[in-house]
Order: structure tokens, then sequence, then C-alpha cells
């Protein structure tokens, strides 16, 4: 079968949620509400305006939920409706993001790591270190990154929290974001090249 | 033989490469190219399992749970909808 079917975890949810079934709908909502407000923050610049957007996509899934095929995950699905929402939104209050051209991104001369750190040849002049296995499951390990990801342009965010945190497919994230495969790569490697340095830096500063 | 199988790629060129490799999106010669550059490398071994620390850390992060009004106005419209 070509068409891959929802996790399962979700299937009896939807099945129930399609009859009108009000505690699968609450347990959708736990399961994505969190992750739906988040996205929707990169998108308006308020709070309040974002909340607005998770209650919007939510009324469009309990309206819309017959038209739900599974030919991508729910979760996907669901992103994919609170982004348009977000963007119409964003644009309204004249804050867009600009993910259909790379020129736009700001940052187009970075390099992935700083060049004073190789040699003339392009060998490691600094290189960097092993990783200390035991400190990536500390919590302000967790908080460093956290913190990494906040500080990238709202594109590369968007991006590194669909494919790293949210765990979605390149395939997904393009679909969700509107964007071309090599767009996506590109803000993709932008975005994990900045956080691993602030990673770094703080692995090492201890 | 390709020539590009053989070519040694600069340690600053393969960083640039990590995402192209974890993505899968490398043609064979050049997967070929920067694996042996691994396969003699410390350093960009380093750099390499230090991107799959930041993947690894950052699938871990949780998004905050809904505010209880949130929660609650959620539910409500739900009911309001379903109501015959």
């Amino acid at each position: 079968m070509a068409v891959s079917p929802p996790p399962d975890e979700d299937a009896p949810l939807l099945d129930a949620l399609r009859v009108g079934d009000e505690r699968a709908f609450e347990a959708l909502v736990d399961r994505y509400g969190p992750s739906l407000l988040r996205l929707a923050q990169l998108y308006v610049s308020s709070r309040s305006v974002a909340e607005e957007v998770v209650q919007e996509t939510w009324l469009a899934v309990v309206t819309g939920i017959e038209r739900f095929e599974g030919r991508s995950s729910l979760k996907t699905w669901l992103f994919r409706i609170l982004t348009n929402k977000a963007k119409t939104r964003g644009q309204r209050e004249g804050r867009t993001l600009p993910f259909s051209s790379l020129a736009s991104d700001g940052d187009e001369d970075q390099t992935a790591v700083a060049v004073e750190r190789f040699a003339r040849g392009g060998a490691w002049a600094t290189p960097p270190r092993g990783v200390p296995e035991e400190r990536l499951l500390a919590g302000e390990t967790r908080a460093r990154v956290e913190q990494a990801i906040s500080a990238l342009p709202p594109n590369q965010r968007a991006v590194i929290t669909l494919r790293d945190v949210e765990g979605l497919s390149a395939e997904e994230a393009c679909n969700v974001l509107g964007i071309s495969e090599t767009n996506q790569r590109v803000l993709l490697h932008r975005a994990r090249a900045k956080v691993r340095t602030a990673l770094e830096r703080y692995l090492e500063d201890a | 033989m390709s020539t590009a199988a053989t070519r040694d790629l600069p340690c600053q060129q393969i960083v640039e490469l990590v995402t192209d490799y974890l993505e899968g999106a490398m043609d064979a010669p050049l997967r070929t190219s920067f694996e042996a550059h691994l396969a003699g490398c410390p350093h960009c071994t380093h750099y390499l399992e230090q991107i799959e620390a930041t993947i690894r850390v950052a699938g871990t992060i949780r998004a905050e749970d809904l505010s209880p009004e949130l929660r609650a106005g959620l539910l409500a419209a739900f009911r309001e909808f379903r109501r015959p």
C-alpha cells in the first residue's frame, strides 16, 4: 500500500471524534494542542492571537473531520491547517515569514562553523570535542538548546521545530510549511548549525 | 571509477555537507568521499556526533500545556458545535 495510515494511537480517537465523542476530542486537544500553540506563536505576535488561531484550528478540525482522508498523519494535517490559519492572521498583522525566499533569510553568508576555527586549506584549527553523553540528559542542556532554537530567525525556527522537536519527516515539514525540499534543507542546516554551536559552547563551559 | 569518489574534502566543506548527508541528499560518489573523510577524521566525527546530539536533545523538548482557560474554551466550543 502506497499510503501510510495515521499512527495507530490516533486512529481510534479519530473514529470516536467522527461520531462526536467529546472524550476523543479532549484527548486529541491534550495530545496536539500544546504543539499547535507553539507553532502558532511563530507566526503571530501575541499569545492571545496564537490561542485564537489554535481555537480556529480545532473548529476547522471538528467541522472538517469528514474531509480528513488519512493520506497524511493526523499531526501533519493539524499542523497544515494551523499554519494556513496562522499565516493569514500573521499577514493581517503585517507579519509574514519569508518562507518562499531564501534571500530574505537575512544571513546568507553564514557558515555552519566560524571560519576562524579552520586553518588555511580547510582543516580544523580548533576542532570540536567528543559529546559527554551523560550531560545530554540534563534539564539544563535541554533548556540551552530550547533557548538557542528560540533565538533563530522564524523560518529556521519553524523548520527545526517541525523536524527535530516534533519529529516530522522532511516531506511532512515541506507540506506543512509549503516550501521546497531544497529550501527546507537549507533552513534546517542553518538552524542545526547554530543550535549545535550553542550546545558546544555550553558543554565546553563546564 | 569516478574521480569524485576519491576526492578529498576539507573539514570546512564536510561541516557544510552534514545535513545533506543526514538527509540522504547526496549522490553516491559524494557520499563515498564524505564517509571516507569521516573514517579518517576524528574531529569531523565529533562534529557529526554533536549535530546528532543536538537533534536528540531537541527531540526531548516538550511544548507547554495549554492554559486551563483555553482548554476549557475548546471543550465548550466542541459541545456547542455538537449540540443538535
